[in-house]
């Protein structure tokens, strides 16, 4: 998802009567559906987790808006670009609530900066993709932030109060981000051929980027079964694919777009769609920085940093020296 | 980026005459900046009608652990609350 390949301590997930007193009481106020707080005892391990997740969470928000960014000097027209550049704003905003979310476990923001910068901190897989026409900012709306939605609904009931505060937040803000993706893709679904071809070329190359947003099937694996206990992960990612791709296909449907699996069908007993896994060895290789635009996000985000210095630098030396020459005159 | 800016929480009054409410926090050189940023980051659909904005370092806060002793003292008190006293119905509303 936003946090993809969230590795919690590797060890099996401990059942209560292991635990000492102190952390069987953590485990049992989280069973119990309560949150735990910013200064309330936690296991070292569900820090660290958090940490890694809130911080790749944050980080995707933060490169998310680069791809988005692409289209705003170039929407069709004023009112398009008004709600894009409304949109990306959003994004920012998000970015901002996760970190201060994180800054509660004891890890400061430039610290989470720098581990971005550096490429040693993850974000999500899918903004490592291009944004070609007009129509992926509908495509990008409708799917990447659906897919997003998906995962984060759920995480509005995690254990971590701060967490947990800042999804709510998100989550009221982005049915309008889905919205307005699915509107791009209804204008040019039903506009000429050009702009339909356009539609089903973006929803062509979306569409398992988008089903790997997330994560390939973690039902065995430790570090899954250890978040989940912590509920910070609160589905398997099985679950919330198959939810997502459920929620798509009639969506594409009523647009008159082929989704691009030959294999997809009703599943009657199930009462799913059987879907194709993406390609999963892709999905590693652009996690690991060689994602068509991984170098270019990166190199993005260390210029902006770097170019910002010396206003933080200057803002921060007039802050000071104002209240310096506050102190001197009481 | 060893110049890190302060933090500062994010107190947030709503349209409907209820108080401030803690909304997240942000970084800002000072407590001018920290409103703007506020605006921008807490208030995009009209949440509010005034921010407040302190210094992350100067709040004092109760312990967690000190839970038991802090709050339980009003926990035996329960002739603080009306439904304590048994009012007939004769007497009328009260
Ligand atoms: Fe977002
Ligand atoms: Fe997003
Ligand atoms: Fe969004």
């Amino acid at each position: 998802m936003y946090a993809q390949m969230i590795k919690s301590t590797g060890k099996t997930v401990k059942s209560l009567d292991e635990m000492d007193p102190q952390e069987r009481a953590f485990q049992e106020r989280i069973d119990a559906g309560g949150k735990i707080e910013p200064r309330d005892w936690m296991p070292e391990g569900y820090r660290k987790t958090l940490i890694r997740q809130i911080g790749q969470h944050a980080h995707s928000e933060i490169v998310g808006q680069l791809p988005e960014g692409n289209w705003i000097t170039r929407a069709p027209t004023l009112e398009r670009k008004a709600i894009l550049l409304a949109k990306v704003q959003d994004e920012a905003g998000h970015g901002l609530y996760l970190y201060c979310a994180a800054e509660t476990l004891g890890v400061s923001r430039d610290d989470l900066t720098r581990d971005l910068l550096s490429g040693k901190m993850k974000y999500s897989s899918i903004f490592n993709y291009p944004t070609l026409t007009w129509a992926d900012m509908g495509a990008v709306g409708w799917l990447v932030d659906g897919a997003a939605i998906m995962n984060q609904v759920p995480l509005q009931r995690t254990s971590y109060g701060p967490y947990a505060r800042a999804m709510v937040r998100i989550c009221k803000e982005e049915s309008f981000h889905q919205r307005q993706g699915f509107d791009i893709m209804m204008k040019m679904a039903s506009g000429t051929e050009a702009q339909r071809k356009m539609a089903q070329d973006a929803l062509n190359r979306f569409w398992y980027p988008s089903l790997m947003m997330f994560g390939p099937s973690d039902e065995n694996s430790v570090h899954s079964a250890q978040n989940m206990a912590w509920k910070i992960k609160m589905n398997t990612n099985d679950e919330l694919r198959q939810k997502f791709v459920d929620q798509t296909v009639p969506q594409a449907e009523y647009l008159g777009l082929t989704v691009p699996d030959a294999h997809l069908k009703w599943n009657e007993e199930r009462g799913h769609y059987d879907f194709s896994e993406p390609d999963w060895e892709e999905f590693f290789d652009v996690l690991n920085g060689n994602g068509p635009c991984s170098k270019e996000r990166l190199e993005a985000r260390n210029k902006a940093w770097d170019d910002g210095a010396w206003v933080r630098d200057g803002l921060m030396a007039h802050a000071e020296k104002k209240k310096a020459r506050k102190l001197a005159a009481e | 980026m060893q110049n890190e800016w302060p933090l500062w929480e994010v107190f947030i009054r709503g349209q409907h005459g209820l108080s401030h409410r803690h909304v997240g926090s942000l970084h800002a050189a000072d407590a001018e900046g920290a409103i703007k940023n506020a605006r921008d980051v807490y208030t995009r659909r009209n949440e509010g009608v005034s921010i407040w904005v302190v210094e992350a370092s100067a709040i004092a806060a109760s312990s967690p652990d000190e839970k038991g002793p802090l709050y339980e003292p009003s926990n035996d008190k329960i002739y603080r609350h009306p439904t304590f006293y048994d009012i007939p119905d004769d007497a009328g509303a009260m």
